[in-house]
């Protein structure tokens, strides 16, 4: 088997409400875990048992207070947890990208700009990316009329779709997916877990939450069980 | 990514008597990023952007920055033709109200065209070109270049400064709530404005503000300031979304989701 692109070791999380008295809710202890190129790991267990911060920990968004979260970029494997954000950032450019389950409306900026914008990042030209962006917002049949506006009046289904082709326009060697259909009619559904499929296919090591049992049988290549902590002491 | 800091804030302070209104705060900022400083009124961060710039002078720490024509220079120490060289050429800054920045009775065309004189430009008709093009980015009909500010709207007025402190092609923005006094529908535009010709131009940015939503849609990272100190940096998302001191806690959860 080859390197792996994701090695979490003994990770620990917990959140202090400072404005409530300082409770603290651990959501995470001693939770290692690898995921491999070219293997689609889901997330399961009941809600509360800490896969969205997990997700959003792997992501950096999260701070962990204990434990490594290592990922290989450029080849290079870095710990996410310790990395000053210059090089998070870096590595959310070329290596980890995150599909959300909403669309971060910004205000004015046109859907197919929203879209190029992890290309134009990269470094390629507005225009390359702008055509790669049409072609993603094709492939998920948003009306072409759609790709000039700013998303902020855009159905729900149709903002997830803009969210999908930004998510997957570039060619990320590791993918965090929150969710991905669960805006979006079978149609709409069917092309995102074929853009899910593609990217596993191609190499990518990807990490999901996907609630649908069909969904996560089709796309899954194996699953990881988290429990509440409370219930699994 | 380039290897050093464009600007290296190590434990600065400027006090006002026995107040401590900036207390030993250390940061970097680094070429082509855009760093928001929020906290609420009186946390100091206008303060230190104003001692940054130059305007008062820090009692303790340095602020070391890369200049292209001087090299690396510290600012405390720095005299004041030197410092004055580089806030002409090499730095802008935008003021939360647009009559601070602008001269109110020169015309739109003239408050450019100034700060490009005031930067070493001479010929008149390659000046009022560039006011042309300015005054069109900033989404300013060009048929105003004639008018005074004063009949502008604020969200204009505002639009204006930025041209006036971008024409001269600036490696080093300090902004001090520069949506603070608009309408919510201005912001928008104005927002959108600054995020595109950041972008564009790869312009380093030190922005404060006490609007989260603004420091999220402009900054890579954030600092979170109160009572003169910095309580929290990180990236922005991490340090919006998941906060670890109680004041930052207490920002976060202050903000009404629309």
């Amino acid at each position: 088997m080859s390197d792996p692109a994701i090695v979490v070791e003994g990770l620990a999380k917990t959140f202090t409400l400072h404005l409530q008295g300082g409770v603290r809710l651990p959501v995470l202890r001693d939770l290692s875990l690898a995921v491999f190129p070219g293997e689609c790991l889901a997330l399961v267990g009941p809600s509360g048992a800490g896969k969205s911060t997990l997700l959003r920990a792997l992501y950096g968004t999260y701070l962990p207070h204990g434990g490594r979260i290592l990922v290989r970029h450029h080849g290079e494997l870095i710990d996410i947890a310790s990395a000053d954000p210059r090089r998070i950032l870096a590595i959310r450019r070329d290596t980890v990208g995150y599909v959300s389950q909403f669309l971060r409306v910004i205000p004015r900026v046109p859907a197919r700009a929203i879209v190029a914008e992890p290309l134009v990042h990269r470094g390629e030209s507005e225009q390359a990316a702008l055509r790669a962006a049409d072609a993603m917002l094709a492939r998920l049949n948003l009306p072409e009329r759609l790709w000039h506006l700013p998303p902020a009046t855009f159905s729900g289904g149709e903002q997830q779709r803009v969210n999908l082709a930004r998510g997957f326009i570039a060619p990320y060697p590791i993918m965090l997916i929150d969710e991905p259909t669960a805006s979006l009619d079978a149609v709409n559904a069917d092309i995102a877990l074929s853009f899910i499929e593609e990217a596993r296919v191609r190499g990518a090591a990807i990490v999901g939450i996907f609630h649908d049992p069909a969904v996560r049988r089709r796309v899954a290549t194996r699953e990881f069980a988290l429990a509440p902590l409370a219930e699994a002491a | 990514m380039t290897d050093a800091p464009l600007l290296s804030v190590h434990d600065l302070s400027v006090r006002f008597g026995a107040l401590a209104a900036v207390d030993g705060v250390s940061f970097d900022l680094w070429p082509g990023e855009v760093l928001a400083i929020v906290g609420e009124s009186g946390s100091g961060k206008t303060t230190l952007l104003r001692a940054i710039h130059g305007f008062l002078r820090p009692t303790a720490g340095s602020i070391r920055y890369r200049s292209d024509r001087f090299g690396e220079v510290e600012l405390t120490v720095l005299d004041e033709p030197r410092r004055r060289l580089l806030a002409r050429t090499e730095w802008g800054f935008v003021h939360q109200n647009p009559r601070d920045g602008l001269r109110l009775s020169h015309s739109a065309g003239a408050n450019v065209g100034e700060r490009l004189m005031a930067a070493g430009a001479r010929h008149w008709g390659n000046i009022r070109a560039q006011a042309l093009v300015w005054l069109d980015r900033v989404e300013i009909d060009q048929a105003r270049i004639d008018d005074l500010p004063r009949t502008f709207s604020g969200g204009m007025q505002q639009r204006l400064q930025i041209a006036r402190v971008l024409v001269i092609n600036p490696r080093l923005v300090l902004m001090d709530e520069p949506t603070g006094g608009l309408d919510v529908s201005v912001q928008a535009r104005l927002l959108d404005l600054i995020r595109r010709l950041v972008a564009e131009l790869g312009l380093s940015v030190i922005v404060v503000t006490h609007d989260l939503g603004v420091a999220r849609l402009l900054a890579q990272r954030i600092l979170v300031m109160q009572r003169g100190r910095v309580v929290e940096a990180g990236l922005t998302d991490q340090v919006l979304d998941d906060p670890q001191h109680p004041y930052s806690q207490l920002l976060v959860s202050s903000v009404l989701a629309a």
